[in-house]
């Protein structure tokens, strides 16, 4: 395309008025405009990233500045992937990943169908159901500790309401079985309005006319669901499992605030460990190589999914 | 009224939507619960069962601003009768009131360190966003993927050659470092979402004002900044969100100084143990405002959140 707006707009202007009213070129005006952008992120992002990697050969520690800073090659990556405690990290981390998505987007596909049965009132009842998801995770997760308390909480009241038995007698932090679920229910508690609100996008751009076609050629609507909604819908469903992913798999302020990983380490998540290792151990080496490893699994995983969503938007 | 096969019956409505509405009800009572128990008395905060119906206080949010010393009988009646209604409810538990705590600043520094990086995150995102949608950028997929995948890294992966850096630099635990980096973890989204919002303004406005005689900055700021103008606030409320909520640097990289309060909320505490009124109380005023943002953006929520990939 050689017609785009500018070029018509210069092929109508005489070239010499053109010459005297514009100042600076079009060209010169998009560096200026993408140029500080872009010089931040690379400060911010890439500078650090590179220094990162680097590091991740060395023995560097932030805490001994004046000790000798040895090139180790690739022995922190052989250490990091022949430590067992990383492996339970990263199972913990995948029991996290696998429930909050599997439970969000269950809840949230089924909330979004339901909203878009067009009920009144159904955007007030959207948004107070959206509030969970825009609230700081930190605050919110330090909250989930007061209603997990056994005694006192309000969770296990009304748990114990249904179920009945006494609040005292179980803690959803301090068990090493529950823990793992108690992140997984504040997570899902706080994050399936993303799913919900991604999914009613998806339902909300089926056209009505393939429904009318269905109900025409009398197909059930068990039958509509699962040939028209489900494949129409799942485009919209893949990427609000991209976005849970990438941002479970990052999780760090509301696990910290709820559970700070333990009991034992049982929810302890990666960026829970890399937290302890490079701040609280100050393995500075050893922890840039588990940075990188982390970030080559989150963008090796994503690019893998991301062409899968390509594929099935293309169908 | 016309008849519809794909409007779903009365009975179907009904059946959705006390569905809808009931799990709108389980999932906003923690946040009542949270607003409700800034205004328990410490005795009623931790009462089982837990107490619905109750008498409230300030004493919670007189706790959250205030630091208090223990006070004797003696103490008490040299000091003289209350001065005040918080200095009232500090004496009803034996307690004066020692000076301001660190609340306030800490909120303070939410708001500048919020304001400020969202204010030059919007001026660098418009400026990218408009030269992106309109030029001919090269490698400008390129550019944006890497803008975008900026998003992607784990804060912690980053934290520490930040850490270092700033160090060097003389901006750890200062707002001028706060509001640099989260300027930088901000373009991201307002880039992409900005180019969404100038991608939708017909060129033809822009053209229409070049043939005028006016130049491209002319064009830009007195053409395309006032069609964009919405476009521009629900970014920029979804920039100010994030740098409110935001925790993981906050908590690596500040201490005192340039401390924001999400990580200081869960670090308050009362006399005997956890003062639950008054962290209820923080988080309530620091919650808030966030839930007044979201009913206002509601509109454009599902684009903010999505980076702009998803439009309605």
């Amino acid at each position: 395309m050689t017609d785009s707006p500018i070029d018509r707009v210069a092929q109508r202007t005489p070239p010499g008025v053109a010459h005297k009213i514009k100042g600076l070129s079009d060209r010169t005006i998009a560096w200026i405009f993408v140029a500080p952008t872009i010089f931040l992120l690379l400060a911010v992002n890439i500078f650090p990233l590179i220094w990162t990697i680097r590091l991740s050969f060395t023995n560097y520690r932030v805490n001994r500045p004046n000790r000798d800073v040895e090139w180790v090659g690739l022995r922190n990556y052989e250490r990091i992937l022949n430590d067992p405690d990383i492996w339970n990290t990263m199972q913990a981390t995948a029991h996290f990943l696998i429930w909050t998505i599997v439970l969000q987007v269950l809840i949230g596909f089924t909330l979004a169908y339901l909203i878009n049965k067009k009920f009144k009132g159904n955007d007030l009842w959207t948004t107070i159901i959206v509030f969970p998801m825009m609230l700081s995770p930190a605050v919110v997760g330090n909250f989930w500790t007061f209603l997990y308390q056994p005694q006192i909480g309000l969770f296990n009241y009304i748990v114990t309401f249904f179920t009945g038995g006494d609040p005292a007698d179980f803690s959803m932090i301090g068990d090493v079985h529950l823990a793992p679920w108690a992140i997984v229910i504040a997570d899902t508690w706080m994050w399936t309005p993303f799913v919900m609100l991604i999914c009613l996008a998806g339902l909300r751009s089926i056209p009505d006319s393939i429904y009318e076609a269905a109900e025409c050629d009398r197909a059930s609507k068990w039958r509509q669901f699962w040939t028209i909604t489900i494949p129409m819908a799942l485009p919209f469903l893949m990427l609000a499992v991209l976005f849970r992913g990438i941002e479970n798999f990052k999780m760090f302020d509301l696990v910290v605030q709820l559970t700070g990983g333990g009991p034992g380490n049982t929810t302890t998540l990666t960026s829970i460990d890399l937290k302890r290792e490079a701040f609280e151990k100050w393995r500075t080496g050893y922890s840039s190589a588990y940075a990188v490893i982390l970030f080559v699994t989150v963008f090796g995983l994503a690019s893998i999914y991301v062409k899968a969503l390509n594929k099935v938007k293309e169908r | 009224m016309s008849f519809s096969v794909t409007e779903p019956t009365k009975g179907t409505k009904w059946f959705a939507g006390i569905l809808v509405v009931a799990y709108a009800v389980v999932t906003i009572i923690p946040l009542l619960w949270i607003i409700a128990t800034g205004f328990k008395s410490p005795t009623d905060s931790i009462a089982y069962p837990p107490v619905v119906v109750f008498e409230p206080t300030l004493e919670g949010y007189v706790n959250l601003f205030t630091d208090r010393t223990r006070a004797t009988a003696q103490m008490l009646e040299e000091a003289g009768p209350p001065t005040t209604w918080y200095d009232e409810i500090a004496r009803e538990r034996g307690t004066v009131i020692s000076g301001p705590s660190r609340y306030g600043e800490r909120f303070l520094n939410s708001i500048i360190i919020g304001f400020g990086s969202t204010a030059l995150c919007m001026i660098l995102g418009t400026m990218a966003a408009y030269a992106f949608s309109r030029f001919k950028v090269p490698l400008k997929d390129d550019l944006l993927f890497f803008i975008l995948s900026t998003r992607m890294m784990p804060p912690i992966a980053v934290a520490i050659p930040i850490f270092l850096m700033f160090r060097n630099l003389g901006l750890n635990d200062t707002h001028l470092g706060m509001i640099l980096l989260y300027t930088a973890v901000n373009l991201s989204l307002s880039v992409w979402l900005l180019k969404g919002f100038i991608d939708e303004i017909p060129t033809e406005y822009e053209e229409a004002a070049l043939i005028d005689g006016y130049t491209r900055f002319q064009a830009f700021y007195k053409v395309v900044l006032p069609q964009a103008a919405t476009g521009i606030a629900s970014t920029a409320i979804f920039c100010l969100i994030f740098a409110w909520n935001e925790y993981a640097f906050a908590v690596l990289l500040t201490s005192g100084t340039a401390q924001t309060a999400p990580p200081f909320i869960p670090n308050i505490i009362g006399v005997n143990g956890k003062d639950w009124p008054a962290v209820a109380a923080g988080a309530t005023i620091f919650l808030v405002p966030v839930m007044v943002f979201t009913v206002l953006l509601r509109k454009h929520l599902l684009r903010g959140i999505t980076f702009g990939a998803v439009r309605k």
